[in-house]
Protein backbone atom coordinates (compact mmCIF):
# COMPACT_ATOMS: atom_id res chain seq x y z
CA UNK A 1 0.00 0.00 0.00
CA UNK A 2 1.12 3.51 -0.77
CA UNK A 3 1.58 5.52 2.39
CA UNK A 4 0.15 8.94 2.94
CA UNK A 5 3.04 11.33 3.36
CA UNK A 6 3.35 13.74 6.24
CA UNK A 7 5.70 16.52 5.25
CA UNK A 8 7.36 19.33 7.17
CA UNK A 9 7.24 22.45 5.03
CA UNK A 10 9.99 24.91 5.87
CA UNK A 11 9.92 28.51 4.70
CA UNK A 12 13.18 30.23 3.93
CA UNK A 13 14.12 33.86 3.66
CA UNK A 14 17.38 33.34 1.80
CA UNK A 15 19.56 31.86 4.62
CA UNK A 16 17.05 32.06 7.46
CA UNK A 17 14.31 29.69 8.41
CA UNK A 18 11.12 31.64 9.06
CA UNK A 19 7.46 30.97 9.76
CA UNK A 20 4.64 33.24 8.67
CA UNK A 21 1.03 33.64 9.73
CA UNK A 22 -1.45 34.07 6.85
CA UNK A 23 1.64 34.74 4.71
CA UNK A 24 2.55 37.72 6.96
CA UNK A 25 4.58 38.48 10.11
CA UNK A 26 7.62 36.30 9.47
CA UNK A 27 9.20 34.99 12.66
CA UNK A 28 12.76 33.71 12.71
CA UNK A 29 12.73 30.05 13.73
CA UNK A 30 16.33 28.99 13.21
CA UNK A 31 19.02 27.64 10.98
CA UNK A 32 17.80 25.53 8.05
CA UNK A 33 20.64 22.99 8.12
CA UNK A 34 20.16 22.36 11.78
CA UNK A 35 16.43 21.83 11.24
CA UNK A 36 17.08 19.45 8.34
CA UNK A 37 19.48 17.53 10.48
CA UNK A 38 16.85 17.00 13.16
CA UNK A 39 14.14 16.03 10.66
CA UNK A 40 16.59 13.62 9.08
CA UNK A 41 17.12 11.84 12.38
CA UNK A 42 13.39 11.65 12.90
CA UNK A 43 13.15 9.86 9.53
CA UNK A 44 10.47 12.13 8.13
CA UNK A 45 8.63 11.07 4.98
CA UNK A 46 9.75 14.01 2.92
CA UNK A 47 10.71 17.68 3.26
CA UNK A 48 9.60 20.73 1.33
CA UNK A 49 11.66 23.90 1.45
CA UNK A 50 10.33 27.08 -0.08
CA UNK A 51 12.32 30.29 -0.26
CA UNK A 52 9.30 32.55 0.01
CA UNK A 53 11.15 35.80 -0.60
CA UNK A 54 13.21 34.78 -3.65
CA UNK A 55 10.67 35.57 -6.38
CA UNK A 56 9.39 38.63 -4.58
CA UNK A 57 12.92 40.01 -4.36
CA UNK A 58 13.70 38.77 -7.89
CA UNK A 59 16.50 36.72 -6.37
CA UNK A 60 17.75 33.47 -7.85
CA UNK A 61 17.62 30.31 -5.71
CA UNK A 62 20.33 30.08 -3.07
CA UNK A 63 22.11 27.23 -4.85
CA UNK A 64 24.86 26.82 -2.27
CA UNK A 65 22.39 26.37 0.54
CA UNK A 66 20.21 24.02 -1.53
CA UNK A 67 23.21 21.83 -2.26
CA UNK A 68 24.14 21.70 1.42
CA UNK A 69 20.58 20.85 2.40
CA UNK A 70 20.26 18.14 -0.27
CA UNK A 71 23.46 16.53 0.97
CA UNK A 72 21.97 16.27 4.45
CA UNK A 73 18.74 14.64 3.30
CA UNK A 74 18.26 10.88 3.35
CA UNK A 75 14.68 11.53 2.42
CA UNK A 76 13.04 13.13 -0.58
CA UNK A 77 13.39 16.87 -0.82
CA UNK A 78 11.34 19.41 -2.74
CA UNK A 79 12.69 22.91 -3.30
CA UNK A 80 10.75 25.97 -4.42
CA UNK A 81 11.42 29.67 -4.73
CA UNK A 82 13.00 31.89 -7.38
CA UNK A 83 13.21 29.18 -10.08
CA UNK A 84 13.04 30.80 -13.50
CA UNK A 85 14.67 28.59 -16.10
CA UNK A 86 15.23 25.01 -17.23
CA UNK A 87 18.87 25.54 -16.25
CA UNK A 88 17.81 26.43 -12.69
CA UNK A 89 15.78 23.22 -12.46
CA UNK A 90 18.55 21.14 -14.00
CA UNK A 91 21.04 22.53 -11.51
CA UNK A 92 18.76 21.93 -8.52
CA UNK A 93 17.80 18.37 -9.50
CA UNK A 94 21.45 17.50 -10.13
CA UNK A 95 22.23 18.54 -6.57
CA UNK A 96 20.16 15.69 -5.20
CA UNK A 97 16.81 17.42 -4.91
CA UNK A 98 13.91 15.19 -5.99
CA UNK A 99 11.35 17.77 -6.96
CA UNK A 100 11.01 21.44 -7.68
CA UNK A 101 8.01 23.46 -6.66
CA UNK A 102 7.01 26.19 -9.07
CA UNK A 103 4.65 29.10 -8.87
CA UNK A 104 5.65 32.50 -10.25
CA UNK A 105 7.44 31.07 -13.28
CA UNK A 106 4.53 28.91 -14.41
CA UNK A 107 1.39 30.82 -13.64
CA UNK A 108 1.73 32.98 -16.75
CA UNK A 109 3.68 30.41 -18.73
CA UNK A 110 2.19 26.91 -19.01
CA UNK A 111 4.75 25.99 -21.65
CA UNK A 112 7.43 26.13 -19.00
CA UNK A 113 5.78 23.30 -17.03
CA UNK A 114 5.39 21.38 -20.24
CA UNK A 115 9.06 21.80 -21.14
CA UNK A 116 10.11 20.77 -17.63
CA UNK A 117 7.84 17.72 -17.58
CA UNK A 118 9.17 16.55 -20.93
CA UNK A 119 12.75 16.98 -19.84
CA UNK A 120 12.63 15.84 -16.21
CA UNK A 121 9.35 13.91 -15.96
CA UNK A 122 6.16 15.00 -14.18
CA UNK A 123 7.24 13.22 -11.00
CA UNK A 124 9.78 15.97 -10.36
CA UNK A 125 7.44 18.90 -11.01
CA UNK A 126 5.22 20.28 -8.25
CA UNK A 127 3.07 23.33 -8.76
CA UNK A 128 2.40 25.37 -5.71
CA UNK A 129 -1.03 26.96 -5.52
CA UNK A 130 -1.80 29.59 -2.90
CA UNK A 131 -5.50 29.95 -2.29
CA UNK A 132 -7.14 32.86 -0.53
CA UNK A 133 -10.82 33.28 0.16
CA UNK A 134 -12.53 36.55 -0.62
CA UNK A 135 -15.08 38.23 1.65
CA UNK A 136 -17.85 36.05 0.23
CA UNK A 137 -15.85 32.92 1.00
CA UNK A 138 -14.99 32.22 -2.62
CA UNK A 139 -11.60 30.51 -3.02
CA UNK A 140 -9.31 32.37 -5.42
CA UNK A 141 -5.77 31.99 -6.70
CA UNK A 142 -3.27 34.28 -5.01
CA UNK A 143 -0.23 35.13 -7.13
CA UNK A 144 1.86 35.52 -3.98
CA UNK A 145 5.06 37.11 -5.26
CA UNK A 146 3.01 39.90 -6.86
CA UNK A 147 0.32 39.88 -4.17
CA UNK A 148 -2.29 39.64 -6.88
CA UNK A 149 -5.60 37.79 -6.86
CA UNK A 150 -6.37 36.13 -10.20
CA UNK A 151 -10.00 36.17 -11.29
CA UNK A 152 -9.74 32.94 -13.29
CA UNK A 153 -11.79 30.05 -11.88
CA UNK A 154 -9.53 28.31 -9.36
CA UNK A 155 -10.37 24.73 -10.36
CA UNK A 156 -9.97 25.47 -14.08
CA UNK A 157 -6.65 27.06 -13.38
CA UNK A 158 -5.37 24.11 -11.35
CA UNK A 159 -6.59 21.66 -14.00
CA UNK A 160 -4.71 23.69 -16.55
CA UNK A 161 -1.48 23.49 -14.56
CA UNK A 162 -1.90 19.73 -14.17
CA UNK A 163 -2.64 19.24 -17.86
CA UNK A 164 0.52 21.16 -18.66
CA UNK A 165 2.50 18.45 -16.85
CA UNK A 166 2.59 19.07 -13.10
CA UNK A 167 2.97 15.85 -11.14
CA UNK A 168 1.71 17.17 -7.83
CA UNK A 169 -0.18 20.15 -6.51
CA UNK A 170 0.95 21.79 -3.29
CA UNK A 171 -2.23 23.40 -2.08
CA UNK A 172 -1.66 26.16 0.45
CA UNK A 173 -4.51 27.79 2.23
CA UNK A 174 -3.32 31.35 2.83
CA UNK A 175 -6.02 32.06 5.41
CA UNK A 176 -4.97 29.01 7.41
CA UNK A 177 -1.19 29.50 7.18
CA UNK A 178 0.42 29.50 10.62
CA UNK A 179 -2.92 29.65 12.42
CA UNK A 180 -2.96 26.07 13.79
CA UNK A 181 -6.73 26.26 13.34
CA UNK A 182 -7.37 23.12 11.31
CA UNK A 183 -7.22 22.54 7.53
CA UNK A 184 -9.70 23.86 4.98
CA UNK A 185 -11.31 20.49 4.36
CA UNK A 186 -13.91 21.70 1.84
CA UNK A 187 -11.26 23.14 -0.40
CA UNK A 188 -9.00 20.08 -0.12
CA UNK A 189 -11.91 17.86 -1.02
CA UNK A 190 -13.05 19.93 -3.96
CA UNK A 191 -9.61 20.18 -5.49
CA UNK A 192 -8.52 16.58 -4.83
CA UNK A 193 -11.70 15.43 -6.54
CA UNK A 194 -11.12 17.53 -9.63
CA UNK A 195 -7.59 16.44 -10.55
CA UNK A 196 -5.80 13.15 -11.17
CA UNK A 197 -2.49 14.00 -9.56
CA UNK A 198 -1.60 14.04 -5.86
CA UNK A 199 -2.65 16.95 -3.70
CA UNK A 200 -0.37 17.96 -0.83
CA UNK A 201 -2.63 19.83 1.56
CA UNK A 202 -1.03 22.59 3.56
CA UNK A 203 -2.27 25.20 6.00
CA UNK A 204 -3.82 25.09 9.45
CA UNK A 205 -2.61 21.64 10.56
CA UNK A 206 -2.48 21.54 14.37
CA UNK A 207 -2.79 17.86 15.26
CA UNK A 208 -2.59 14.29 14.03
CA UNK A 209 -6.37 14.32 13.74
CA UNK A 210 -6.15 17.28 11.33
CA UNK A 211 -3.72 15.30 9.19
CA UNK A 212 -6.07 12.36 9.18
CA UNK A 213 -9.05 14.55 8.29
CA UNK A 214 -7.22 16.08 5.32
CA UNK A 215 -6.36 12.61 4.02
CA UNK A 216 -9.92 11.41 4.51
CA UNK A 217 -11.24 14.12 2.21
CA UNK A 218 -8.77 13.28 -0.52
CA UNK A 219 -5.28 14.68 0.12
CA UNK A 220 -2.50 12.27 -0.85
CA UNK A 221 -0.09 14.00 1.47
CA UNK A 222 -0.24 16.61 4.18
CA UNK A 223 2.33 19.34 4.78
CA UNK A 224 2.67 21.53 7.84
CA UNK A 225 4.98 24.20 9.15
CA UNK A 226 3.97 25.48 12.57
CA UNK A 227 2.83 22.07 13.75
CA UNK A 228 6.36 20.71 13.33
CA UNK A 229 8.40 23.73 14.41
CA UNK A 230 6.41 25.19 17.31
CA UNK A 231 5.50 23.81 20.68
CA UNK A 232 2.90 25.09 23.14
CA UNK A 233 0.64 28.14 23.24
CA UNK A 234 3.56 30.58 23.21
CA UNK A 235 4.98 29.06 20.06
CA UNK A 236 8.36 28.15 21.42
CA UNK A 237 10.53 26.82 18.61
CA UNK A 238 10.86 23.08 19.05
CA UNK A 239 11.13 20.68 16.15
CA UNK A 240 9.01 17.56 16.38
CA UNK A 241 7.64 14.85 14.13
CA UNK A 242 5.30 11.96 14.92
CA UNK A 243 6.77 8.50 15.33
CA UNK A 244 6.23 6.08 12.46
CA UNK A 245 3.97 3.80 14.46
CA UNK A 246 1.81 6.77 15.46
CA UNK A 247 1.32 7.62 11.79
CA UNK A 248 0.76 3.99 10.94
CA UNK A 249 -1.95 3.79 13.54
CA UNK A 250 -3.43 7.12 12.45
CA UNK A 251 -3.87 5.91 8.87
CA UNK A 252 -4.88 2.36 9.77
CA UNK A 253 -8.58 3.12 10.06
CA UNK A 254 -9.22 5.84 7.55
CA UNK A 255 -12.79 6.77 6.98
CA UNK A 256 -12.53 7.93 3.39
CA UNK A 257 -15.36 10.09 2.30
CA UNK A 258 -16.69 8.74 -0.98
CA UNK A 259 -16.46 10.98 -4.02
CA UNK A 260 -19.64 12.57 -5.19
CA UNK B 1 35.95 1.06 -6.34
CA UNK B 2 32.27 1.67 -6.70
CA UNK B 3 31.41 3.73 -9.73
CA UNK B 4 28.38 5.96 -9.83
CA UNK B 5 27.64 6.71 -13.45
CA UNK B 6 26.79 10.36 -13.70
CA UNK B 7 25.76 11.14 -17.21
CA UNK B 8 22.57 13.09 -17.75
CA UNK B 9 20.37 14.47 -15.02
CA UNK B 10 20.18 12.83 -11.67
CA UNK B 11 20.67 12.95 -7.95
CA UNK B 12 24.06 11.47 -7.41
CA UNK B 13 25.48 13.12 -4.32
CA UNK B 14 22.90 11.46 -2.09
CA UNK B 15 23.87 8.05 -3.49
CA UNK B 16 27.54 8.75 -2.80
CA UNK B 17 26.75 9.96 0.71
CA UNK B 18 24.81 6.80 1.44
CA UNK B 19 27.63 4.58 0.18
CA UNK B 20 29.91 6.56 2.44
CA UNK B 21 27.61 5.97 5.36
CA UNK B 22 27.88 2.21 4.81
CA UNK B 23 31.66 2.52 5.04
CA UNK B 24 32.14 2.13 1.29
CA UNK B 25 33.87 4.40 -1.17
CA UNK B 26 32.65 5.59 -4.52
CA UNK B 27 33.59 7.83 -7.40
CA UNK B 28 31.65 9.54 -10.15
CA UNK B 29 32.37 8.92 -13.76
CA UNK B 30 30.97 8.57 -17.24
CA UNK B 31 33.85 7.38 -19.41
CA UNK B 32 35.03 3.95 -20.57
CA UNK B 33 38.12 4.32 -18.39
CA UNK B 34 35.94 4.95 -15.34
CA UNK B 35 33.95 1.81 -16.07
CA UNK B 36 37.17 -0.18 -16.45
CA UNK B 37 38.14 0.80 -12.92
CA UNK B 38 34.79 -0.13 -11.39
CA UNK B 39 34.36 -3.10 -9.10
CA UNK B 40 30.65 -2.27 -8.82
CA UNK B 41 28.49 0.05 -10.85
CA UNK B 42 25.54 2.13 -9.75
CA UNK B 43 23.37 3.55 -12.49
CA UNK B 44 21.08 6.17 -11.01
CA UNK B 45 18.91 8.49 -13.01
CA UNK B 46 15.90 10.67 -13.17
CA UNK B 47 14.23 12.01 -16.28
CA UNK B 48 12.86 10.34 -19.33
CA UNK B 49 14.02 7.06 -20.86
CA UNK B 50 15.32 8.48 -24.13
CA UNK B 51 17.19 11.26 -22.35
CA UNK B 52 18.87 8.64 -20.18
CA UNK B 53 19.84 6.44 -23.13
CA UNK B 54 20.97 9.46 -25.14
CA UNK B 55 23.29 10.47 -22.32
CA UNK B 56 24.79 6.97 -22.25
CA UNK B 57 25.16 6.92 -26.02
CA UNK B 58 26.66 10.41 -26.06
CA UNK B 59 29.27 9.28 -23.54
CA UNK B 60 29.92 6.24 -25.81
CA UNK B 61 29.74 3.83 -22.89
CA UNK B 62 26.78 1.66 -23.87
CA UNK B 63 28.88 -1.23 -25.17
CA UNK B 64 31.35 -0.81 -22.33
CA UNK B 65 28.68 -1.16 -19.66
CA UNK B 66 27.23 -4.23 -21.37
CA UNK B 67 30.66 -5.83 -21.70
CA UNK B 68 31.59 -5.16 -18.09
CA UNK B 69 28.32 -6.41 -16.67
CA UNK B 70 27.54 -9.29 -19.01
CA UNK B 71 30.99 -10.74 -19.57
CA UNK B 72 32.98 -9.66 -16.54
CA UNK B 73 30.07 -10.09 -14.14
CA UNK B 74 30.57 -6.77 -12.41
CA UNK B 75 27.54 -6.13 -10.20
CA UNK B 76 25.34 -3.25 -11.33
CA UNK B 77 22.47 -1.57 -9.53
CA UNK B 78 20.04 0.51 -11.57
CA UNK B 79 18.01 2.97 -9.55
CA UNK B 80 14.64 4.25 -10.79
CA UNK B 81 15.28 5.35 -14.40
CA UNK B 82 18.55 3.43 -14.11
CA UNK B 83 16.51 0.24 -13.59
CA UNK B 84 14.53 1.05 -16.73
CA UNK B 85 17.69 1.59 -18.76
CA UNK B 86 18.80 -1.97 -17.94
CA UNK B 87 15.71 -3.26 -19.77
CA UNK B 88 15.03 -3.85 -23.46
CA UNK B 89 12.84 -0.85 -24.19
CA UNK B 90 10.29 1.51 -22.73
CA UNK B 91 6.90 2.88 -23.68
CA UNK B 92 8.29 6.22 -22.57
CA UNK B 93 10.70 6.44 -25.47
CA UNK B 94 11.79 5.00 -28.78
CA UNK B 95 15.45 4.20 -28.13
CA UNK B 96 16.67 0.72 -27.20
CA UNK B 97 17.71 0.12 -23.61
CA UNK B 98 20.88 -1.63 -22.47
CA UNK B 99 18.96 -4.89 -22.85
CA UNK B 100 20.73 -6.58 -19.95
CA UNK B 101 17.46 -7.82 -18.50
CA UNK B 102 14.60 -9.21 -20.57
CA UNK B 103 11.93 -6.74 -19.57
CA UNK B 104 9.73 -3.98 -20.92
CA UNK B 105 8.99 -0.67 -19.25
CA UNK B 106 5.30 0.17 -19.35
CA UNK B 107 3.21 3.09 -18.25
CA UNK B 108 0.92 2.67 -15.27
CA UNK B 109 -2.56 2.34 -16.68
CA UNK B 110 -5.74 2.06 -14.64
CA UNK B 111 -8.63 2.22 -17.08
CA UNK B 112 -11.15 1.12 -14.48
CA UNK B 113 -10.02 3.29 -11.64
CA UNK B 114 -9.45 6.98 -12.19
CA UNK B 115 -8.79 7.50 -8.49
CA UNK B 116 -5.32 5.99 -8.70
CA UNK B 117 -2.99 8.88 -9.31
CA UNK B 118 -0.06 8.76 -11.71
CA UNK B 119 2.87 9.19 -11.05
CA UNK B 120 3.11 6.70 -8.23
CA UNK B 121 4.79 8.89 -5.72
CA UNK B 122 5.66 8.42 -2.10
CA UNK B 123 6.48 5.69 0.38
CA UNK B 124 5.34 2.20 -0.36
CA UNK B 125 6.09 -1.16 1.16
CA UNK B 126 8.19 -3.66 -0.75
CA UNK B 127 7.57 -7.35 -0.29
CA UNK B 128 10.62 -9.54 -0.88
CA UNK B 129 9.92 -12.42 -3.25
CA UNK B 130 12.28 -15.10 -4.54
CA UNK B 131 15.51 -15.60 -2.72
CA UNK B 132 17.96 -12.80 -3.38
CA UNK B 133 20.95 -10.99 -2.00
CA UNK B 134 19.57 -7.47 -2.01
CA UNK B 135 16.30 -7.28 -0.09
CA UNK B 136 16.28 -9.04 3.22
CA UNK B 137 13.25 -11.22 3.81
CA UNK B 138 13.33 -11.40 7.60
CA UNK B 139 12.23 -7.82 8.24
CA UNK B 140 8.69 -7.09 9.32
CA UNK B 141 8.00 -4.35 6.83
CA UNK B 142 10.27 -2.41 4.54
CA UNK B 143 9.27 0.85 2.96
CA UNK B 144 10.94 2.82 0.24
CA UNK B 145 10.42 6.08 -1.59
CA UNK B 146 9.00 5.87 -5.12
CA UNK B 147 8.48 8.50 -7.80
CA UNK B 148 7.66 7.13 -11.25
CA UNK B 149 5.02 6.87 -13.96
CA UNK B 150 6.47 3.81 -15.71
CA UNK B 151 7.06 0.36 -14.29
CA UNK B 152 9.12 -2.64 -15.25
CA UNK B 153 7.46 -5.80 -16.54
CA UNK B 154 9.93 -8.70 -16.57
CA UNK B 155 9.49 -11.52 -19.11
CA UNK B 156 10.42 -14.06 -16.49
CA UNK B 157 8.63 -13.40 -13.18
CA UNK B 158 11.32 -15.33 -11.32
CA UNK B 159 13.60 -12.34 -11.79
CA UNK B 160 11.39 -10.22 -9.55
CA UNK B 161 12.87 -9.95 -6.07
CA UNK B 162 10.53 -7.35 -4.61
CA UNK B 163 6.95 -6.38 -5.34
CA UNK B 164 4.89 -3.36 -4.42
CA UNK B 165 1.21 -2.79 -4.77
CA UNK B 166 -0.13 0.15 -6.74
CA UNK B 167 -3.44 -0.69 -8.36
CA UNK B 168 -1.92 -4.14 -8.77
CA UNK B 169 1.34 -5.81 -7.80
CA UNK B 170 4.29 -4.64 -9.84
CA UNK B 171 8.01 -5.37 -9.97
CA UNK B 172 9.74 -3.01 -7.54
CA UNK B 173 13.10 -4.77 -7.75
CA UNK B 174 14.69 -7.38 -9.97
CA UNK B 175 17.83 -9.45 -10.03
CA UNK B 176 19.35 -11.36 -12.90
CA UNK B 177 22.60 -12.82 -11.58
CA UNK B 178 24.83 -9.76 -11.01
CA UNK B 179 22.31 -7.32 -12.46
CA UNK B 180 20.02 -5.53 -10.00
CA UNK B 181 17.37 -2.90 -10.48
CA UNK B 182 15.21 -1.07 -7.99
CA UNK B 183 12.30 1.13 -8.94
CA UNK B 184 12.46 3.07 -5.69
CA UNK B 185 15.12 5.42 -4.38
CA UNK B 186 17.21 3.71 -1.67
CA UNK B 187 19.26 6.90 -1.30
CA UNK B 188 16.08 8.66 -0.19
CA UNK B 189 14.66 5.89 1.99
CA UNK B 190 16.65 6.49 5.17
CA UNK B 191 17.43 3.40 7.23
CA UNK B 192 15.75 1.00 4.77
CA UNK B 193 17.74 2.38 1.86
CA UNK B 194 20.94 2.34 3.84
CA UNK B 195 20.50 -1.35 4.53
CA UNK B 196 19.85 -2.13 0.88
CA UNK B 197 22.91 -0.18 -0.29
CA UNK B 198 24.90 -2.00 2.36
CA UNK B 199 23.73 -5.36 1.00
CA UNK B 200 24.79 -4.32 -2.50
CA UNK B 201 28.18 -3.18 -1.20
CA UNK B 202 28.67 -6.51 0.55
CA UNK B 203 27.98 -8.62 -2.57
Amino acid sequence: MLKHRVIPLLSLDNYKLIKTRCFKDPQYVGDPLNAIHIFNEKEVDEIIIIDITASKEKREPNFNLIEEIAGECYMPLTYGGGIRSIEDVDRILSMGVEKVSLQSSVIMNRNFINDLALRFGSQSIVVSVDVKKNLLGKAQYLFSSKNLILQTDLIDLIKDLVNAGAGEVLLNSVDKDGTLSGPDLDMIKKISNSIDVSVIACGGISSLDDIKAAVEVGASAVAAGSFFVYYGPHRAVLISYPKYNELEQLFSNLNKIPNE
Amino acid sequence: MNLIINCGTGNFSSVAKMINATGGKSFFGSTSQDIDKASKIILPGVGSFDNGMKAIELASIKEKIIEKVKFENVPILGICLGMHLLCRSSEEGSLNGLNLVEAEVKKFYFPNNDKIKIPHMGWNTVKPVNKNSLISSHKKEQRFYFAHSYKVVVDNPNLTIGTSYYGSDFCAAFQKKNIFGVQFHPEKSHSFGLELIKSFMEL
